[in-house]
Formats: structure tokens, sequence, C-alpha cells
């Protein structure tokens, strides 16, 4: 689905963040991608939007390597994503009107998209029904963050790759949040990334997790974690055991 | 505020212009009902609606001038560091010259038609504009609009969904704020050089035929012009802008 090879990517002035870096993503897959601020995780994920290019390699999605931003991948940012002046439902139709704007060219629209800005189901999936009429200053961090995967979810993508997506909000919410996420990606047949640099979100959303260390990144340290997602699983010992091992690879880098 | 508010005030405005009107007890201030007639009167025969037309069409053509020009300048200053820095120094010594003091200059080099009449007032609107959308425009995140690219959006979609709805506020306010210097501004273009325009009515009813009445109609009619351009933007900010918690 996802391929980054013999990746080297530095901003123009730094050094580099990558360096020959190579990682796969399966179909259907769900990673975590953890790391300590700074080493190039948010950049991972901009290469893979194809929001940003690689100064030497190849970032390939479904073995095409990405020239720009790719109409089924969708992007999922912390925050300041939604428009100040749009309310809920529009701003969940954003990528639709957006689409609907240039028609279906294949580039900025899949080539089979056909015009529509119903949000409806997104928005009652989702329990934004009520908000709907409401401005994003006038709902909560949890309902904005609601609202941009909505908006996202709207567009169907079948890639999906979000970046701290939950780290403004607190506890319970977060939790929440990250458990419809899993949902999500279970019944929506996503293949999903999520960058974070909590350990116990890496653990309990990604089912493997990319370790990222202090640049250049050269090998990609990886983990299977197979329970991640299920309902109950942030109290067995596995979770305890892979949050261990993850503190410890971090406290390496 | 309330509309039945506002009409008290209206009416207390009225009261106390009569009060005045009988103490004075002089021509040079006529009461309330004699200006009202004199309004009506004008408007019906004489030639007022010509004046006021003329006046409105030099305010609506010097806004829209001035949205034109300042408004993507404003988007293009906020967005780029480097041409705001090369610029600010230059707002910051145009911004705070008091623009009326231009008049007889653009006068000289403009003429005496319509054109250094609308220049003076877009020299007002224009710097205000431009600041205001400019502060707003450079207020946009880049994450924002990074991520309404991730949504498939090109310059155009940018432009129609985040620059054009972000650069409303900054300019409706700077309409708000500004347009009664602009009218007043185009009351003190319109003495100079011209025979049409409100301006020039009020100052040649009042100076030269002395029919104070009509004078008086004069000032309410420029007063409606100020008013009403005031209320229809205010009105579009209440629309446009629901989202500003002001």
């Amino acid at each position: 689905m996802l391929e980054f090879r013999q990746v080297t990517f530095q901003y123009r002035h730094g050094a580099p963040l990558f360096l020959n870096f190579n990682w796969r993503v399966e179909k259907g897959d769900a990673w975590a991608v953890l790391g300590p601020s700074g080493c190039g995780k948010s950049t991972l994920l901009a290469l893979a939007a194809g929001l940003l290019f690689p100064t030497q390699g190849q970032v390939l999605v479904e073995g095409q390597p990405l020239t720009r931003p790719r109409p089924h991948t969708g992007l999922i940012i912390q925050d300041y994503g939604l428009l100040p002046w749009a309310t809920v439902r529009e701003n969940a139709a954003l990528g639709l009107r957006v689409r609907n704007l240039y028609g279906a060219d294949g580039i900025h629209a899949p080539k089979d998209y056909v015009p529509r800005t119903d949000v409806t189901h997104w928005l009652e999936r989702l329990g934004l029904l009520e908000v709907a009429g409401h401005f994003p200053a006038q709902i909560s961090g949890g309902q904005r963050q609601r609202t941009a995967i909505a908006r996202t979810l709207a567009l169907e993508p079948d890639l999906l790759l979000m970046d701290e997506p939950f780290s403004s909000l607190d506890a319970p919410t977060r939790e929440g949040l990250q458990s419809l996420v899993m949902e999500l990606w279970a019944d929506q047949h996503l293949t999903l990334v999520l960058v974070t640099h909590a350990i116990e979100e890496a653990a309990m959303v990604g089912k493997r997790i990319l370790v990222l260390g202090n640049p250049p990144n050269t090998q990609a340290l990886v983990l299977d974690n197979p329970g991640a997602g299920e309902a109950h699983y942030r109290a067995t010992p596995e979770y305890q055991a892979i949050c261990q091992f993850l503190r410890e690879a971090l406290n390496r880098t | 505020m309330k509309r039945r508010d506002f009409l008290l005030a209206l009416l207390a405005l009225l009261a106390l212009w009569q009060v005045l009107a009988w103490l004075v007890n002089q021509p040079i201030l006529p009461d309330p009902w004699r200006v009202f007639g004199a309004l009506i009167q004008e408007t019906l025969s004489g030639d007022l609606p010509i004046h006021f037309l003329a006046s409105l069409w030099r305010v609506v053509a010097s806004t829209l001038l001035s949205i034109l020009l300042a408004a993507p300048a404003g988007l293009v200053l906020g967005q780029s560091q480097r041409l705001n820095r090369l610029f600010t120094p230059i707002i910051y010594l145009l911004y705070p010259i008091p623009k009326v003091v231009f008049v007889p200059v653009l006068l000289l080099f403009f003429g005496i038609g319509d054109l250094s009449k609308i220049l003076v007032i877009f020299l007002i609107l224009f710097f205000q504009i431009l600041v205001l959308v400019r502060d707003q425009a450079a207020a946009l995140r880049p994450e924002l609009i990074l991520s309404v690219r991730s949504l498939g959006a090109g310059r155009r979609a940018l432009f129609r969904f985040v620059y054009l709805p972000a650069s409303l506020p900054g300019i409706l306010t700077a309409l708000r704020q500004s347009i009664g210097t602009a009218v007043a501004v185009l009351y003190v273009a319109e003495l100079f050089a011209t025979r049409v325009g409100l301006g020039y009515y009020i100052y040649f009813q009042g100076s030269t035929l002395l029919n104070y009445p009509a004078m008086y109609a004069g000032i309410l009619a420029m007063s409606f012009l100020g008013l009403g351009l005031y209320f229809l933007v205010d009105g579009l900010e209440r629309r446009l802008c629901r989202w500003q918690v002001r």
C-alpha cells in the first residue's frame, strides 16, 4: 500500500532526517509511528501524504511514486485543520465541496467521483448531529477532532494518515477517540498510519509500531503488537510489556 | 440593539432638535418639520436626487476599487513574510497621514472630474483594508492550508474556501470603521471644483442661496448616505461573519 524506498530527506538548511530509509505498510495494516519530538515523524507523514517529497529515493503508494497529494489518502492533523468560519456540517463537507469544484479529474478527486455534499451519515456516525450548526470555536476539542475525522472519512479514503490527532485532548476523550478510530479502521477497511509521541497511544492503536529515534533515521525499528485495538487490551500484561519495551526503546534513542 | 431602542433614540434626537430650534428661534436652525418638508420637496421637484446619486456613485466606486486592489494585496502581504517585511515600513509611514490633505494635490493631477474625488476616498479605504486583511491573512496557520490541501484543494479551491472567506472579515471591518471618514472626506472633496454632489449642494444652498431648510435637507441626505452604507456593511458582517464572536 505504502512504501518508502531508500528515502533520504532533509529540509533546506538542515541535517537529514531520513537516510536511505526503507519502510513498508501493507494494505489493511494499522500502524503507529512513535518517536520523540524532532525525530521526523510528522515529516514522515507529510512525505506519505505527498505534501513533501524525498531528497532522494521514492515514496510509493500502490506501487506508484507520489507526485502530489492523492485523492484516496486522508490526512488528519492535531488541530487548526478546521475552517473557523464554517459550521461543523460545512467543515465536514469541505472535502466534498473541493471535489465538486474540480469534478472527477483524477487529480483532485478520483475519476469515478460522483458529486455530493451530504455528510449527515458521517455526522451521525461520529455523534456530531447535535452540533452540526455550531462553529469550531463553539465545540469541544474532542468534537473538533471528530469533525476532522468526519471530513476525511466522507472522502472515503483507503489510506488514513493521522498526525498527533489526539494529543491536545484530555485522557477520557482521547481514549474514546482511539477506540473509535480502531472501530472505523475495522469497518471501513482502512490502512491506518497514526503518528504520536505517546507510548500508550502507540500501544493502543498500532498493530505494528514503527519507532523513530534521533535523526538521521536509517533502520526502521518495527514492533508487532497484534492485540492493539481490542476492547480490554489496556488491562492485559501484553499491553504493559509493549509499553515497557517502547519506553526503553525511546530512552535508548 | 433592539429596534425599539433604536426608534426611541431617534425620537429623542428629533425632540432635542425641536427644542434647540425653539430656543435659537432663527432661520439658521429650522425645526425638523420644515427640514423634512424641504427634503421631500427637494427630492420630488428639486435636484437633490442628482446630487445624492453623484455622491453615492463616488463612494461606491471608490469602495469597490479599494476592495479590488487592497484585498488581494493584503492577502499576498499576509502570506509572504518577505514582502511584508519590505512593505511594512512604507505602510507604517503612509497609514497615519490624513489623506484628506491630498484633495488639492489630486485635483491638480486628476482634474476636476469624478476621478480625483474617487481617489481621495480610495486612499483612505485602501490602507484600512490592506492592513486589516493583511493581519487576518497572517493569522492563517500554515497547518490550516496544509490540511485543506490534503483534501485535494489546489490554488482555485484554496482561494474559494480559504483565502476569500478569510479576507471577508478584514474587508468588512475596515469598511465599517472607515465609511464615516470616507463620507466626511467626500464632503470636503465635493466643496472643490464641482457642481454635483451633496457636499456642493449643502455648501451652495447654505452660503449662496441662503436656503437653510434645503441646506439641512442636504445634510440629512448625506447622513442617510453614511448611515445607509454603515447599516449595509454592518448587516453583511453580521450575516457573513457569524463565526466571529464579537
